[in-house]
């Protein structure tokens, strides 16, 4: 589905992406996992076209799209949404999600009437006339997700979606990523909320100050040696070693 | 867009065009044409900075390329005034395309924007009243010859006919960019540039648009005041009174809504109007006003005045705002 080779991105001496490579399989959700600052999000704004690459070549469906502008990429199927929110906030909630609407059809009428079935879907009914700035977090969540899907995406890049809801807000938009999946749309998430992940993903890459580190299914990855390392330090993953207990992430 | 959407602009416009029918004086039909060839400018301004978030302050550019377009090819080329009216829409067009070519590749929005504009329009003043084609500092004198053929007009009232008619063109645009995929993804690059993108909007093209748009209407205006004062000179034509006016009118109105700069003109132009009468026409009073109900109105009603009704009209059908919107009523 998604093809990641060899990408690099270096901004004036900081490498942010050191020539990572990986795949996202159809129909799968795949996780990107790593500290802050590992270039999780230059990675997914390579993908999606809203950073230029330095080196590399980034490929959707078979096809290369390394210099493809964002809108063109989104019009092909795949779309991403932003860790932090972006709603048009002069707009209702139901005329955000037409924005998106409006990619696959020139009527307005067409258009809102897919914004109402997206925003019902996502649990933005009742907010659907509301203006989008009123909402709170979690429902600015659900609009970034509502308004990608109006797109009518094959892949989904989702930026820490999670991020800032409380548990229970968790609890609740987690089974709607997996029926967006279970409709068909692979989905590649960047996330920190390691009990989503387990819960959701397949496969998780761990990226660490711009390199790969490790890849597989998360329960494995998350025993890793250098994945603990990553996240913990050298010291406290050797203490844990020391100490003799299985560290669980 | 269908025909129901139409519906507000009807009675608006019936009343504009009965009105100088009932009597009115020569000076009031000249103002009423003043009027409406400054909400015309506006609803252009509108169309780029309202709706598009892009304020400019350089409308004169696109105004003056409009009005000297009508003037020398009537003049020099014994073109028709009809056919110049249609020339001086496209080159203020192609001028609008050209500095949003320019701007939108370079990423400028905001003040840069703003100022870039300004440069513009300044740099045709300075071209206009020096070059030999525009008739330099002493203008252009279009000769009078009256006929609907040469859109000149004896009758002020028809005159005043004609430029509703234009501003009808306007409300109709304008109205069409509350219904349409082009105008949801202006508002939306307004709103947000970069989540506009990620959802499909070419950005470039869709601002490109809109500023052809935007000098399209206000180059009309420009046309509309070559026909009426049959006289042209570079301050008239490029000078900053017209980008002034055009964007005051649009903001004291009401950014992003149909009628706000027809309002905006109008409470404008007639409070200057009023307080010519009673300042003794101290020169510049006018000015002073129109700052003053500037002032008030960003800081009272930032929606402008067309927002003020808006806002209460909602707040009164509350309860019904599911529904009206399901029609597609919310045209915020």
């Amino acid at each position: 589905m998604l093809e990641i080779d060899r990408l690099s991105k270096r901004f004036s001496g900081l490498v942010a992406v050191d020539d990572v490579s990986l795949r996202v399989e159809h129909g799968s959700i795949t996780g990107l996992i790593g500290p802050n600052g590992a270039g999780k999000t230059t990675l997914f704004a390579m993908s999606a076209g809203f950073v230029p690459v330095d080196a590399g070549n980034v490929r959707f469906e078979g096809a290369t799209v390394t210099s493809m502008p964002p809108h063109e990429r989104t019009r092909l199927g795949m779309v991403r949404t932003f860790q932090i929110v972006q709603p048009f906030a002069g707009l209702s909630v139901r005329e955000n999600i037409a924005v998106g609407a409006y990619l696959r059809t020139p009527d307005r009428a067409d258009a809102l009437a897919e914004a109402e079935t997206v925003g019902n879907r996502l649990g933005l009914g009742p907010m659907l006339d509301f203006a989008a700035s009123s909402l709170t977090v979690a429902g600015r969540k659900r609009l970034e997700l509502a308004r990608a899907l109006a797109t009518r995406p094959r892949l989904l890049l989702l930026d820490e979606v999670l991020a800032g809801l409380n548990p229970t807000e968790i609890r609740d938009i987690l089974p709607v990523i997996r029926s967006i999946r279970d409709d068909g749309v692979t989905i590649f998430m960047i996330e920190h909320i390691m009990q989503a992940v387990m819960n959701l993903c397949e496969t998780v890459y761990v990226l660490n100050e711009g390199k790969l580190i490790a890849e597989g299914a998360p329960a494995i990855v998350c025993g890793e040696r250098p994945v603990i390392e990553a996240y913990l330090g050298q010291g406290a993953a050797a203490r844990l070693r020391a100490e003799g207990g299985q560290p669980h992430a | 867009m269908s025909a129901r959407d139409l519906f507000p602009i009807l009675p608006v416009l019936l009343v504009l065009a009965v009105l100088p029918f009932l009597g009115l004086s020569g000076s009031l039909l000249n103002l009423l044409i003043f009027m409406m060839i400054v909400a015309l400018a506006a609803q252009g301004w509108n169309v780029l900075g309202g709706y598009g978030g892009l304020a400019s302050f350089g409308h004169a550019a696109f105004f003056g390329t409009g009005a000297y377009a009508a003037a020398i090819l009537q003049t020099r080329y014994g073109v028709n005034a009809w056919a110049a009216l249609v020339a001086g829409v496209v080159l203020g067009s192609l001028v609008g395309a050209f500095i949003g070519l320019l701007t939108f590749r370079s990423g400028l929005k905001g003040s840069y924007f703003a100022l870039i504009t300004l440069a513009f329009a300044e740099v045709l003043r300075i071209i206009a009243n020096s070059s030999e084609i525009t008739g330099g500092g002493a203008g252009i004198v279009v000769p009078i010859d009256y006929g609907f053929e040469n859109l000149q007009l004896r009758d002020r009232r028809f005159f005043v006919l004609l430029a509703v008619i234009c501003v009808g063109v306007g409300l109709v645009i304008t109205r069409w960019l509350d219904r349409s995929k082009f105008g949801a993804y202006l508002i939306a690059i307004r709103e947000n540039e970069d989540a506009a993108r990620a959802l499909g909007v070419n950005v470039m093209n869709v601002k490109l648009g809109a500023i052809t748009l935007s000098a399209a209407l206000t180059a009309l205006a420009g046309v509309l005041y070559t026909q009426n004062f049959l006289f042209l000179d570079a301050n008239v034509a490029y000078g900053p009174w017209i980008s002034i006016e055009a964007l005051f009118a649009a903001i004291v109105g009401g950014l992003g809504t149909m009628f706000g700069p027809l309002i905006g003109a109008v409470v404008l132009l007639g409070a200057g109007e009023i307080t010519k009468e009673f300042s003794g026409g101290i020169p510049g009073f006018d000015l002073l006003v129109f700052g003053v109900i500037l002032i008030i109105t960003v800081a009272f009603a930032p929606n402008g005045l067309a927002g003020i009704s808006l806002k209460s009209f909602r707040r009164k059908t509350r309860g019904h705002t599911a529904r009206s919107s399901r029609d597609g009523g919310a045209d915020a």
